[in-house]
């Protein structure tokens, strides 16, 4: 086991298994047809994510550098989060950007019910040591354990 | 963050629990970027990049709703991206069903609730706001909450105006209180270049290009772009500035740029030179191989990649009104040269529903029509949003739409060749 110290952008604690990626992480392209279409495992949608393409994301602990794309970001994530269509939890080698940080903080603020811990800043070791179906523990203050 | 005492009454629900949270949002935001203070938004108005009545977007008229029915609407009008639907774009029988039946299906619900919460007029959906024919063009320096990637892009770099690459939400959020948190391209830190690009083209570069190539390499970060200047001059005119939009729009879609300078043209970098690239600013030469290593290293994800288009878009963002009458032009020598009167695959162009109006009164528009191309407000990107168009063999020279879509992208003189019966060179 590895443990990981970022920074809390929504606070929250949560335990599941990793999905990793690489490459930035387009928000829109991921999850519009999983969202529009009904996919009940929330499969990425992005053609262009060779790390993440046609791998499910629903309540997986989806760790990448940050997430890129169109500026319907933020509010695409605050869907999936509505919807109950989230990861788990979201955890940023870098720190985060201002499309994922929209989302996380309107889902925090706008949904209730809905918890989805994000941690950035975790540095480049973070996203270098974690990989698919790892179990990912998020634990207060911003703390990320990874076996 | 350091709150004013009316930002802190309002966070503090003194306003109302709605308010309460508008703000709340706008703090933890800031919050995350170490935001230390709220500034006053200063532009007259404001643009939202959500336009689209998608049912699956329930949520954000939900919480859209919940803004109206708590009377806080924005003070500020506001222009919003293009409409997703237009029955002048070619739609087989199941496109319209799958549009109008099952997935644009709260655009008339969505569009009430705009004019509601403020929209400048029923005209004003465009991703190119700022267009003279449009009215919403921020000053230099202005502050703005803006979100639409093409828009900010445009905005901070060619006008000077501040903004961040806010999300869809956001943007509103930030004109009901009438401030957004002080971080990134509001800063003139955060407005510096960290890389220098350097272009070495022996022929001007395609805009849609050379844009995708230094998104793709610096991707959030701020280019000066040097020598550029050489191939679209030192003057902010129509055709500089439309060769920026197509530019900066691939730079925000290819990458997550939302400032460039270039070296002698825009206003920060006339003003500021070479004083504006950050010490220990990176390098990227771009040069005639590199353009083409790019273009050729775009995925082809049609199911069969000789297929004949079906359909071409060219307006992502949408066009100007010098670039509807130079396409006018350049569409009549080519069907002329190639023996031919209409475009041979349909054709779409895409501007702003006040530029279209303008153009509709100059001589070019009758010209344009009798080539076969249809005229359209829509947003091309929303029309493919769906899985009936990834089957669909579509040519583009936006590489925004690319992007995001399964069109192909191509420039805009092998467009030109495509949709007039030419050979490709």
């Amino acid at each position: 086991m590895k443990q990981f110290k970022g920074r809390v952008v929504t606070p929250g604690e949560v335990t599941a298994e990793a999905v990793v990626t690489k490459e930035g992480f387009n928000t829109l392209a991921s999850f519009q047809m999983a969202l529009q279409f009904g996919d009940k495992e929330v499969k990425c949608g992005d053609q262009s994510n060779k790390d993440l393409y046609g791998k499910p994301l629903l309540n997986k602990a989806l760790c990448l550098p940050q997430t890129i794309g169109s500026t319907t970001g933020g509010l695409v994530l605050y869907c999936a989060c509505a919807m109950g269509k989230n990861p788990a939890c979201m955890l940023f080698s870098s720190h985060i950007d201002s499309l994922a940080a929209a989302g996380a903080v309107l889902a925090d603020v706008w949904v209730d019910g809905v918890t989805m811990p994000v941690i950035d800043s975790l540095g480049d070791e973070f996203l270098d040591y974690v990989k698919d179906g790892m179990t990912i523990t998020v634990k207060d203050g911003g703390i990320v354990e990874v076996e | 963050m350091i709150l004013t005492k009316e930002q802190q009454a309002i966070l503090d629900g003194e306003k109302g629990e709605t308010l309460a949270k508008v703000m709340k949002t706008l703090v933890m935001y800031g919050d995350a970027f170490e935001a230390e203070k709220l500034v006053p938004i200063t532009s007259k108005y404001n643009h939202l990049v959500t336009s689209f009545g998608l049912k699956v977007m329930a949520p954000v008229y939900d919480l859209m709703q919940q803004l109206l029915d708590a009377g806080v609407s924005s003070e500020q009008k506001f222009s919003v991206d293009p409409r997703p639907l237009d029955k002048n774009v070619p739609a087989n029988f199941l496109q319209n069903l799958v549009f109008n039946k099952f997935m644009y299906t709260k655009q008339g619900f969505y569009e009430d609730q705009l004019e509601k919460l403020g929209l400048m007029d029923k005209n004003a959906f465009t991703c190119t706001c700022y267009m003279d024919e449009v009215s919403n063009k921020p000053k230099k320096g202005d502050v703005l909450s803006w979100a639409e990637s093409s828009a900010v892009v445009y905005a901070n770099s060619v006008l000077g105006a501040r903004c961040n690459r806010n999300s869809g939400i956001i943007d509103i959020m930030g004109s009901i209180v009438g401030y957004v948190p002080y971080f990134g391209l509001l800063t003139d830190e955060g407005r510096k270049a960290t890389w220098v690009v350097k272009v070495e083209t022996t022929k001007k570069p395609e805009a849609q290009l050379l844009g995708s190539a230094i998104g793709m390499k610096v991707m959030e970060d701020v280019p000066y772009v040097v020598g550029l200047d050489k191939w679209i001059g030192n003057e902010l005119n129509d055709a500089a500035c439309s060769y920026l939009k197509d530019f900066g729009a691939a730079t925000a879609s290819n990458g997550a740029v939302g400032l460039y300078h270039i070296d002698n043209l825009t206003p920060e970098a006339v003003e500021l030179g070479k004083d504006l690239i950050a010490e220990g600013a990176k390098e990227y030469i771009i040069d005639d191989a590199e353009l083409e290593r790019v273009k050729n290293n775009y995925p082809v994800i049609w199911k069969n990649p000789d297929a004949k288009p079906k359909l071409c878009f060219v307006g992502c963002p949408h066009l100007s009104l010098e670039q509807l009458k130079e396409w006018t032009v350049k569409l009549e020598k080519a069907l002329l040269e190639n023996g031919k009167k209409k475009v041979t695959i349909p054709t779409v162009f895409t501007a702003a529903p006040g530029v279209l109006e303008v153009f509709a009164k100059t001589e070019y528009a009758e010209r344009l029509k009798a080539t076969g191309v249809i005229t359209s407000y829509i947003c091309p990107l929303m029309y493919m949003n769906n899985p009936l168009c990834k089957k669909m063999p579509v040519i583009t020279s936006s590489n925004k739409l690319r992007t995001y879509t399964s069109a192909r992208y191509y420039t805009d003189a092998e467009i030109l060749t495509a949709i007039t019966g030419g050979k490709q060179k």
